[in-house]
């Protein structure tokens, strides 16, 4: 059977969900973070860091799931890290993110030579598109269980910032640090909390990228996956279930540049692959306005003072 | 304690003294890192200092290093004065290589230093409108400076490689498009009796250029008191949006000056390897440095020493290239968490006089 342009549509589908996947989990990180006031722009290291640490366990224990599990640890002792030095006065969180990103992708490097060879074990992925019988479609429903994971993550995380005492918390700390102090919060440990819980999320995005898709580790490995994180909280309005359509969109906008050259559409590869940065640009631009703070904004955020 | 404390203690001291003891402090760290790798902390600074100071020879590989770093540094530090954390140092390099490669292609026939004058003024221009992106779109419409630069960066590098793999492409550049190279009689030549090019000397000039127009300038006066208090400056009829459009012309500026650099002096050619990541190592450096472009001047010295040893401890100690990365990382780190300490001596001063 001939698929010929709806070929590109399957093929952007199923590239919104196997390159989203990552993201969906740094956003979430992210926004968590985001939630308790801070920036944690240091999630491109704590991604790398993730793929090499669940490739290295995955390789050695055999069982990738036990990977996933470690990169999530390696990331939570990077975000304790992060979130101490930030907890000082006067040390701005941007430059630590920065730091951070430095330190966690020349410690990845570092640790992850001897695993640049060798084959580690994959993660399995669930067939949902048995009941096609066209090649594309199958191949586009192959879909990763982590990314269930995420869609319950991206749930659970929404229900309980809006309805549980913990969720009040963070967002009051995150709103307001002097309010949270007056009421008693512990400021400081909430966010150490938020913080090493969102890296968790974002070293298990990273443990995606060795173990499933694009299923290496190489230094090459993360193309900026860990940086976007922080553009795409803004654009999903700090809201966990906006990360997962706005993972989306950006996994369909990264797909359309390979999809279409599958087709023939040669032309401007590289143009095309500029499109999720484009978006995102447009999207901010869209959507800022200096007379009016966004809506859903966390207020002791630093950029949006 | 309090006693000896004196006098001397005073503002440019404070830093100074607060940046080495951040330093040794990193290199505690660093040496107790390298130990748990297994190598000797000894004897790897040994060689680190051998191969970036040790000869004549290495002095002149750190400073090749040193020359596109304080360029960059620039772009994050000036807009630094204005409380702008910009990280589009590396589109602007980019952009900056792109556009003096292009033009001095339409110029075959001009004489070297016409080419090369125009190259640099098209590589700044480039540069300075790209950071300039970032620097309106924060004031007109309230987007992080932050985020806006980050993504231009991307944008920047996709437009590279699309139009060396297109319009400009280079059809002899098989494997690694490129533009066309813009010929033997334009390069940048060398300081006369060494092999560095003239990009140190760029480097030097213009962060003194930096430091004399922030701080001995009406205009560098505006902008320190912009980057203080917005509202104040507001208040006191500062035309804040003017300054932040210019600073951030400024800065890009020298990032794509570093881009003409990279084209002018060693590659003859835009493609890909203008995406060197000195950008991102510029942020380090004006960090480092605490945005003052004299002190970066001695801080990317250092840096481009330290990348400048990777090779040799890989092969001297076994170590892999990203040790240094790592190294980097620890400094930052160590040097950002300093910030907390400021103040704190001048309050044991005051004891002391008291």
């Amino acid at each position: 059977m001939e698929v010929g342009w709806w070929g590109v549509l399957i093929a952007v589908l199923g590239g919104a969900i196997r390159i989203g996947t990552p993201f969906l989990f740094v956003s979430l990180g992210e926004c968590l973070t985001e939630k308790s006031g801070r920036i944690n722009l240091g999630l491109e290291g704590t991604l790398v860091m993730g793929a090499m640490t669940g490739y290295a366990i995955s390789l050695h224990s055999g069982s990738p799931w036990l990977g996933v599990l470690c990169a999530g640890l390696a990331g939570m002792v990077l975000g304790v890290l992060h979130s101490w030095i930030c907890s000082f006065q006067r040390v701005n969180d941007i430059a630590v993110g920065i730091a951070m990103m430095l330190f966690g992708t020349g410690l990845a490097f570092f640790l992850g030579k001897p695993y640049i060879q060798p084959s580690a074990p994959r993660l399995p992925s669930i067939d949902l598109g048995g009941w096609s019988d066209i090649p594309q479609l199958q191949a586009a429903l192959q879909i990763n269980a982590l990314f269930l994971v995420g869609i319950v993550v991206a749930v659970v995380l929404g229900w309980m910032l809006k309805n549980t005492a913990w969720g009040l918390k963070v967002r009051v700390v995150g709103e307001s640090a002097d309010a949270a102090r007056a009421l008693g919060l512990p400021v400081d440990r909430i966010r150490i909390m938020s913080t090493a819980m969102g890296e968790f999320l974002a070293g298990i995005g990273g443990s995606y990228l060795s173990l499933y898709y694009p299923f290496n580790w190489s230094e090459g490995l993360s193309s900026g996956q860990g940086l976007m994180a922080v553009a795409l909280v803004i654009f999903a309005r700090w809201q966990p279930i906006g990360c997962l359509w706005v993972s989306l969109l950006w996994g369909g906008a990264a797909a359309l540049g390979p999809s279409l050259q599958s087709v023939g559409v040669t032309g401007g590869y590289y143009i095309f692959n500029a499109i999720p940065y484009i978006m995102t640009l447009a999207m901010m631009i869209i959507t800022c306005s200096p007379k009016r703070t966004l809506v859903g904004v966390p207020r002791e955020l630093t950029m949006t003072r | 304690m309090s006693v000896a404390v004196p006098q001397i203690l005073n503002k440019a001291l404070e830093p100074f003294l607060i940046i080495v003891g951040s330093l040794t402090v990193s290199m505690v760290l660093f040496g107790i890192f390298v130990a748990s790798a297994g190598a000797d902390p000894f004897e790897v600074y040994q060689t680190m200092y051998r191969a970036a100071f040790g000869t004549s020879f290495s002095w002149q590989n750190t400073l090749v290093r040193a020359a596109p770093l304080m360029l960059t540094a620039l772009c994050t530090a000036l807009p630094g004065y204005l409380g702008l954390i910009i990280i589009g140092g590396e589109g602007a390099v980019v952009m900056g290589g792109l556009f003096a490669a292009i033009v001095a292609l339409t110029m075959p026939t001009a004489p070297p230093i016409v080419v090369l004058t125009t190259m640099a003024l098209a590589g700044m221009v480039a540069g300075g409108v790209w950071l300039m992106i970032g620097g309106a779109l924060r004031h007109y419409r309230a987007v992080n400076e932050t985020i806006s630069s980050l993504l231009l960066n991307y944008i920047a590098i996709a437009l590279l490689n699309h139009l060396v793999t297109s319009t400009f492409r280079d059809p002899e550049s098989l494997n690694h498009p490129s533009t066309h190279h813009i010929g033997e009689a334009n390069m940048i030549g060398v300081i006369p009796g060494t092999d560095l090019h003239w990009g140190l000397v760029f480097g030097i000039v213009a962060c003194v250029i930096a430091w004399f127009l922030m701080h001995h300038t009406v205009f560098g006066f505006a902008s320190r008191i912009a980057g203080g208090n917005v509202r104040a400056a507001q208040v006191a009829g500062l035309p804040v949006g003017r300054l932040i459009l210019t600073i951030c012309c400024v800065a890009g500026a020298a990032g794509g000056l570093a881009g003409m650099l990279e084209v002018a002096a060693i590659h003859g050619r835009a493609n890909d390897t203008l995406n060197a990541n000195y950008g991102y190592a510029g942020i380090l450096v004006a960090f480092v440095a605490r945005n003052n472009p004299l002190a970066i001047i001695p801080v990317a010295v250092l840096l481009g020493g330290i990348r400048a040893s990777s090779g040799l401890l890989q092969r001297a100690h076994e170590l892999p290239d990203a040790t240094v990365l790592v190294m980097q990382g620890i400094i930052f780190l160590v040097i950002l968490f300093s910030e907390t300490l400021y103040g704190r001596f001048a309050k044991l001063q005051k004891q002391g006089a008291s």
